[in-house]
């Protein structure tokens, strides 16, 4: 991209140009999550830099809507901070048990479709698969259907065979993140396996490893971290995930999300802002992983290959 | 090896190969490659399964939702499960008198002994609703009648003219022959503002009701401006991330990648505190002087909110597909048009811009596809002329309840969407969708 000598000065005038635009296009891309981290820690109640933050006043910045995540829901959130205060928190906050039911359920629903998504991206990466066209697009199009589609069929679905009576807390909900993580498992899963050496399972087979042996310790190692990447794919699907909570969960069934959502709907305060804040931290710690993840898949396909 | 396979080519005789257990060769060949066949299946298997359960079928029901609808011939008990078919008489009498036939004594007292039985189940109002949907201000005459069916006495029509005089409306008889079946394209028709007439021909609903083929022209509209937008926006940035060497270009992605995998609710939030009234854009605005403070942009909860978080939302799935496609072009064509004398224009438009287009059709398919069923931003951040068909789809499961109305329209979405993800499949293949 470097600018050749020989480039003439209008060249010159539209290479700055572009490289202007350019960043005015990443400061849009990355401006919602720069402003959100800073504006958490807003002492005030507004939605803007107050003159104090401004002029970098510590007493412009304060942690209150931190605070306010744990205390909101308590039943003595005034009593002093030990250790029973903390047990309140841990019990009671609405937060922190939006948080809990957040963990299992997309625990749960990772589970689910990072196992059978791997399963069935071995199949469909076999070259004798029959109706592999077909049944990929089937397999990713929950990613592709509109989320309220999604969400009106299982709400009559799960009505007809009330799933609610069932006694399993949370099971529809897993279920159907489950199913809108698959795309993401089988997309990652079956992008490792492209790069795979066949001959490597067959010569597990020829010294006498059976099928599941040759999974386990031939296959499974080296696409390890594509398996990784889905399932951290699939759980942020899940953690994130808002539409189908609200339709078909149930009036307890409370997740980060669905009290985000209450929080804008109603009344939005600065403590949305703290909420946020943690989430672009856990999604940075998220990608950081998936890159790490990338480049040792890489470099392990790269050993196999030389 | 057996003998035959070896005496056959010395005989010049054209017998097939066998194998070592004297099965020819063919069939043997045949048999391990439907096993090879039959084990790949069985790993899909699973998870096939799976999803046809926790999928396919709602969509499924959904869809049969669509046109089925029993609130006008089937009460089911919600506690006890028990059903209880109602209008049985009245659906005897629409069977007995052809369409357009002047509702008699034998119809209203038919009429009447229903009304009992939708008292006694306590299904007025459903069946009222039921006709509501077609008729607007029908269901209290229904919920009335009930209320009064056992003091309902022989003359029943004039007796039930005396309750309400709309009774005798041809079009609430025509709904109601309709309506004994629980099988409807009614609500397709409602969902492309259309309905029936006196005559039972299909006509537009005033021009004040059509609200259903607006909002589709509105989402179209809004998803292809989107679209262009992010196309706008991504193709320089795509360009420069391509162009520069990889361990640059990494590093930038990273300015891509983050906002990708940042929660949506989080982005949405973003720029509803961006583009308040009183939000940071207008507040900089106002300070540097170029707004004054009592005419402060309008930019939220309105169409220019959800154009301004949906193009920002959906800018990366546009940026990774012309990013792949542009990494591998040879930078050697371009130099060799500017040394043949095209200017730098010209080389682009000629010689680089058309490598790059599968990567723009394929970004592009992708950000409409994915517009068009938009449903949370546009929800937060919409007001009132922001919002796209799924929002109303939401409106009418949540709370007016129409829910074959919603299924209808969702079933006219999710068309759309099937022909255009088979178009994806075609032009681009779904092999080729990546993850950063």
């Amino acid at each position: 991209m470097a600018l050749p000598k020989h480039a003439s000065r209008l060249e010159r005038i539209w290479h700055y140009t572009y490289l202007a635009i350019c960043g005015a296009i990443f400061l849009f891309l990355m401006a919602p999550i720069l402003i959100v981290m800073p504006l958490s820690f807003n002492a005030e109640p507004y939605f803007t830099f107050t003159d104090k933050m401004l002029s970098l006043d510590p007493e412009g910045y304060s942690t209150r809507w931190y605070d306010l995540l744990l205390t909101f829901g308590m039943l003595a959130s005034d009593a002093p901070r030990d250790w029973s205060w903390w047990q309140d928190v841990w019990a009671n906050s609405a937060w922190i048990n939006a948080a809990k039911n957040s963990i299992v359920i997309g625990l749960f629903s990772t589970i689910i479709s990072t196992t059978l998504g791997t399963i069935a991206a071995l199949g469909l990466s076999r070259p004798e698969m029959p109706g592999r066209r077909l049944i990929m697009a089937i397999l990713i199009s929950p990613m592709i259907v509109p989320i309220i589609i999604v969400a009106t069929g299982l709400f009559f679905f799960y009505s007809s065979i009330s799933i609610q009576n069932w006694g399993i807390p949370y099971l529809g909900v897993i279920l159907a993140h489950a199913t809108l993580g698959i795309p993401f498992v089988i997309i990652t899963v079956t992008a490792t396996l492209v790069g795979f050496d066949r001959s490597l399972t067959r010569a597990a087979a020829s010294m006498g490893a059976d099928p599941i042996t040759t999974f386990l310790r031939v296959q499974m190692p080296l696409i390890l971290p594509g398996i990784i990447s889905g399932a951290l794919f699939a759980f942020v699907t899940s953690f994130d995930e808002v539409v189908v909570v609200l339709f078909v969960g149930g009036l307890d069934e409370q997740t980060i999300p669905r009290q985000m959502w209450n929080g804008i709907r109603e009344q939005i305060s600065p403590a949305i802002l703290s909420v946020a804040t943690i989430l672009v931290l856990i999604s940075v710690t998220l990608l950081a992983t998936i890159e790490l993840l990338r480049r040792r898949s890489e470099r392990l396909r790269g050993i196999k290959q030389s | 090896m057996s003998d035959a396979s070896l005496d056959a080519p010395l005989a010049g005789q054209s017998s097939a190969l066998t194998t070592a257990n004297g099965q020819p060769l063919k069939q043997a060949l045949m048999h391990a490659q439907a096993h090879a066949k039959r084990r790949a299946f069985y790993l899909v298997a699973p998870l096939l399964a799976f999803i046809v359960i926790t999928f396919i079928v709602p969509i499924g029901q959904m869809l049969h939702r669509s046109v089925y609808n029993p609130g006008f011939s089937l009460h089911t008990n919600v506690s006890t499960g028990v059903e209880t078919p109602l209008m049985t008489n009245l659906k005897v009498w629409f069977k007995e008198n052809p369409d357009g036939t002047e509702p008699d004594e034998a119809a209203f007292a038919a009429l009447a002994k229903d009304l009992l039985v939708l008292r006694e189940v306590k299904a007025a109002g459903q069946a009222g609703t039921r006709i509501n949907y077609e008729l607007s201000g029908s269901r209290s005459m229904f919920t009335k009648a009930a209320r009064r069916a056992k003091r309902l006495e022989p003359p029943y029509k004039e007796a039930i003219l005396d309750l309400d005089k709309d009774w005798s409306d041809p079009a609430l008889w025509r709904v109601m022959r309709d309506a004994t079946s629980p099988y409807t394209m009614n609500f397709y028709l409602a969902a492309l503002d259309r309905t029936k007439d006196e005559t039972g021909s299909v006509t537009k609903v005033p021009e004040n009701r059509q609200v259903y083929v607006k909002l589709f022209q509105r989402t179209l509209f809004l998803s292809i401006l989107i679209t262009f937008l992010c196309f706008v926006l991504a193709y320089p940035v795509a360009h420069l991330l391509a162009t520069l060497p990889l361990s640059k270009s990494n590093l930038l992605m990273i300015l891509v990648l983050l906002p990708f995998w940042t929660s949506l609710l989080v982005r949405t939030t973003s720029w509803m505190v961006l583009l308040q009234g009183q939000g940071v854009v207008n507040d900089t605005l106002v300070g540097m002087g170029l707004l004054d403070d009592g005419n402060r942009l309008q930019m939220m909860y309105n169409q220019l909110g959800t154009v301004i978080s949906m193009t920002h939302i959906l800018l990366p799935f546009m940026i990774l597909p012309l990013y792949s496609v542009m990494r591998p072009i040879n930078p050697s064509y371009v130099r060799a048009a500017r040394s043949l004398g095209a200017t730098s224009w010209t080389a682009f438009r000629r010689i680089y811009f058309p490598q790059t287009l599968p990567g723009i059709g394929a970004g592009a398919l992708l950000v409409f596809i994915l517009s068009v069923g938009y449903y949370i931003t546009p929800a937060l951040v919409g007001g009132a002329d922001g919002q796209l068909i799924s929002n109303l789809i939401a409106f009418h499961m949540q709370q007016s309840l129409n829910w074959s109305l919603a299924a209808a329209l969702a079933a006219l979405l999710l068309g759309g969407i099937l022909i255009l993800y088979w178009l994806y499949d075609r032009l681009v293949g779904i092999d080729n969708l990546k993850l950063g």
